[in-house]
């Protein structure tokens, strides 16, 4: 540790810091432009700049200047504030006074320091110079005239991203920040680069001229469009969310955001179910609450109990899930399950499901397997975490399965089972990787759970993890990815078969007369039998709804209180942004007014008694988290030898459209464009 | 103007190749990027060889990072910085003209003006009708002792003047080939342009 002193205050901080970050722990502020605490230091704007005692006479650039013992450091004196301003004013020379119409205006770096260390007038009198705009994909909206060259979005491509696609072309006056061939970015997490924009260079396209920061409304929520449970930020105005940010979490998402959870919030105004709807004659009519409930009450009540089932879906909270659950415990109906893609796996012990290693842990893990997972697009932020271990070095990652580019090396092992087999009996070399490792860690993809062979395929990973020495008391190495972020809490609360109950392949085809489909559109809804009653609880118009007899409207994550586990096992909640549209509820509410209606009251009327059940009912919700130890190596039961020869494809093809929220937004519309041709285009 | 359509494919070619294997071979394992200008250059000279115009498209640049497994973004960073390299077709003959302030002094306003009268070409960075000329401004070319400088290609003609500026292009036009590089003006080297001013035979006076 290294002791100095930033404007009089004594701060100590670990030897190898720079100036600025012993003046952000001090609690001095340094304006700053191209320096970010998770990018490398590029030193390139010169605003940081601070007088240093001792050093030559001239102010220097904190954030490249490593601190030293006894250093004394003035953040405020004359030649600072004159460095400062002389440096602002060349920002300004070529930035164009256009903040009235910028998006970034109100939230924008260059302006709140312009404020302190700007002229009232510029002493400019030549031409400024101005760009072109490029296009850069239907997400990012350029206007490079106001760039200031921090490279602050060149840095985050080629490190974090991984897909190094920007750059600093050309040079002096004509430096560019760009593509240099015109193209739409390819990153899953291009959306950061707005966020990370200290001007309004980039800013958000779906979002251009829509509203102004000090217009919205701020809520903190978790984000549910894949497992991760990335920390987000609503931003709301009126009844309308507008956008979405990432907000820090070190744990999850440090802070970065997947753009499919960033852009498709556009999809939460389209397609909604804002009524409930009654099939009737084979057509949907919009219907009262009442009538919507008599036509259910009269139908489950006709029905036997073990007629009866209900499927959760992925973006589900756990206390609506809770309320079904328990609603149909009352109902005597033992036909539950959350897992709508088929899966049927070994969910008797949380670890055999959850994200062991943990997000942040992944960073101690030398070894890394991938068994039938694309990381990539299943949880985009998983994977720069992924590539921050890599870059960071000693670290080397293999793959079972399919997957594109992942953005760090990868070695592709085979695409079936054979593979696994290979890895298990030693002939495969990445074997002797897994063997020399210390903290190997398996990482089991959620698309390979669904196969039907997916239990096997879990108890083969559980093997090979405790093969190779992945399972210790300071250890957990054996990791599930899941990409539905209601998974884990549903599992957790055992949203699952009971004694005799039938899964979800067991309720479609006529298996079940009553099937209520809490959010669940992700099943085959040709394959629910011609005579099952179908009831829909969502807040999309989708493949559900499309299938359904009777449908509630539901609410979206942003207009519910709500309580999500992620895929590590850490419960989260989410804030209510706004009212659910028209006349749709909050869901928990839907269950607990029509368990009322049927004469099965459910034990809970406001939502602090609902989660007062929760947790006294599954303690998990109410535990802080804590990572499982892995020195219970009991192995889920199912045979490993049952795997069928199928190779392992993956999940998703398309990262876009995962989900009805997804699917009902035109950003992520225009992004599969541009992202995924049709085959017809891309053979011109 | 060179119409040709921009190449889509490019590859390293027997002469090109050991050149290249031993800019790369000068740098330790993990460092091949070091050799990133060499490998642009050898590019740049081997679409010269075989097309008469020395530049580099984007195929070309794609195939340098390749081969020294880089990301394309960092090959066009570097490729778009130095001016030495051609992103876009040019003429047989560069013409480049110092016009920085030896070279001012010394009359390279007059090159210039003679350059595009000699060629046709209105301003610089453009390419000359028949293809065979483009002229470009150049920053300082450290040669001011022999001040104004039109470097054509690899060579620096120097001590320039308007009608040998003219004349120079002119022959070239014609197709003959290029002179010996350095003065125009008839003198050795550096040395003082009225000739000899120094470690002349002694005159007799003094000893």
């Amino acid at each position: 540790m290294v002791k100095l002193t930033i404007d009089g205050i004594q701060v100590e901080v670990p030897a190898g810091s720079t100036v600025i970050q012993a003046a952000d722990a001090a609690g001095v502020e340094i304006p700053r432009f191209c320096y970010h605490e998770r990018l490398s230091v590029a030193g390139n704007c010169r605003m940081c700049l601070v007088e240093i005692e001792k050093m030559p006479p001239k102010p220097q650039a904190s954030c490249g200047m490593p601190v030293s013992e006894g250093m004394v450091v003035h953040t405020d004196s004359e030649m600072v504030r004159k460095g400062r301003r002389g440096v602002m004013e060349f920002l300004l020379i070529n930035h164009p006074l256009d903040c009235p119409i910028c998006d970034q205006g109100g939230e924008c770096d260059l302006q709140d320091e312009a404020v302190s260390y700007g002229r009232d007038h510029s002493r400019f009198e030549e031409q400024k110079r101005a760009v072109s705009k490029p296009d850069w994909g239907p997400l990012v909206r350029t206007t490079m005239t106001r760039c200031i060259h921090c490279t602050r979005c060149v840095r985050f491509t080629t490190e974090v991203a991984g897909t190094a696609e920007l750059g600093g072309t050309f040079r002096g006056e004509n430096t560019q920040i760009g593509t240099f061939i015109e193209k739409a970015l390819t990153s899953e997490l291009s959306g950061n680069i707005i966020d990370l924009c200290p001007v309004g260079a980039l800013t958000s396209k779906p979002y251009a001229f829509t509203a102004r920061p000090w217009e919205l409304r701020k809520t903190d929520s978790v984000d549910v469009l894949d497992a991760l449970g990335s920390a987000i930020r609503v931003d709301a105005r009126g009844a309308e969310v507008l956008r979405i940010l990432p907000r820090l979490n070190d744990d999850v998402n440090e802070e970065w955001l997947g753009d499919k959870s960033r852009f498709a919030v556009d999809g939460l105004k389209r397609r909604r179910l804002d009524r409930p709807w009654l099939r009737e004659n084979g057509k949907l009519r919009s219907a009262s609450w009442e009538e919507a409930f008599a036509v259910i009450a009269d139908r489950i009540k006709a029905t036997a109990p073990e007629k009866l089932g209900a499927i959760a879906g992925d973006l589900n909270d756990a206390e609506s899930m809770l309320a079904l659950k328990e609603f149909f415990t009352a109902l005597r109906s033992p036909n539950l399950d959350c897992r709508q893609d088929g899966a049927e796996f070994d969910a008797s012990r949380r670890a055999f499901y959850l994200f062991n290693t943990t997000v942040a842990g992944l960073e101690e893990a030398d070894a890394l397997l991938i068994i039938g997972s694309n990381p990539r697009h299943e949880a985009p932020v998983l994977n720069a975490r992924i590539r921050k271990r890599w870059l960071a070095g000693g670290f080397t990652a293999g793959l079972v399965g399919e997957a594109g580019e992942l953005t760090y090396p990868v070695e592709r092992i085979g695409v079936g089972t054979d593979a696994l087999k290979a890895l298990a009996d030693g002939t495969h070399p990445f074997a002797e990787v897994l063997k020399a490792a210390k903290k190997p860690m398996i990482i089991l993809g959620a698309g390979a759970l669904a196969r039907p062979d997916g239990a096997a395929l879990q108890a083969a990973a559980w093997r090979l993890a405790a093969q190779y020495n992945a399972l210790r008391a300071d250890w957990h190495g054996f990791n599930v990815l899941h990409h539905a972020a209601a998974r884990v809490g549903a599992l957790d609360l055992g949203f699952l078969p009971g004694k005799g109950g039938k899964s979800t392949k067991a309720m479609l085809n006529g298996g079940v007369d009553v099937l209520w489909l809490l959010g669940a559109d992700a099943l085959d809804t040709k394959a629910i039998g011609q005579n099952t009653f179908v009831i829909y609880q969502g807040h999309h118009g989708d493949a559900g709804a499309a299938r359904a007899d009777v449908i509630l409207p539901g609410a979206a994550y942003t207009e519910k209180h709500g309580t999500y586990v992620n895929t590590e096992g850490r419960v989260q909640q989410g804030f209510a942004a706004v009212l659910p549209p028209g006349d749709a509820r909050e869901d928990w509410t839907i269950i607990r007014a029509i368990s009322a209606y049927i004469g099965h009251a459910l034990p809970y009327d406001t939502l602090e008694q609902l989660r007062a059940h929760l947790k006294a009912s599954y303690p998990v919700f109410g535990q802080p988290f804590i990572r499982l130890a892995g020195n219970d190596t009991t192995a889920p039961l199912a045979n490993p030898a049952a795997l069928s020869a199928e190779p392992l494809a993956p999940v998703f093809g398309n990262y876009y459209q995962t989900d009805v929220i997804s699917r009902a937004s035109p950003t992520m519309a225009d992004c599969v464009a541009a992202h995924y041709p049709a085959k017809a285009e891309a053979a011109e | 103007m060179n119409t040709q359509p921009e190449p889509q494919t490019f590859m390293f070619d027997e002469i090109s190749e050991p050149l290249v294997a031993k800019a790369i071979s000068k740098y330790p394992e993990g460092r091949q990027m070091s050799a990133v200008k060499t490998l642009l250059d050898i590019a740049q000279r081997q679409i010269g060889r075989t097309t008469g115009s020395a530049w580099l498209p984007q195929a070309a640049l794609d195939a340098v990072a390749a081969r020294l497994g880089a990301k394309p973004m960092r090959i066009y960073e570097v490729a778009s910085f130095y001016t030495m390299f051609n992103l876009k077709p040019v003429g047989k003959y560069q013409l480049q003209v110092c016009t920085t302030t030896p070279c001012w002094l010394r009359g390279s306003d007059d090159i210039v003006s003679a350059c595009k009268k000699a060629s046709g070409i209105e301003h610089f960075g453009e390419t000359s009708a028949d293809g065979v000329f483009t002229l470009t401004e150049v920053e300082c070319l450290g040669a001011c002792v022999n001040a104004p400088i039109l470097q054509v290609n690899d060579d620096y003609y120097e001590d320039m003047t308007a009608a040998s500026t003219e004349a120079l292009i002119g022959d070239l036009k014609a197709g003959k080939p290029l002179p010996s590089a350095g003065s125009l003006g008839g003198r050795k080297s550096s040395a003082p342009a009225p000739g000899q001013t120094t470690l002349l035979p002694a005159s007799g006076s003094g000893e």
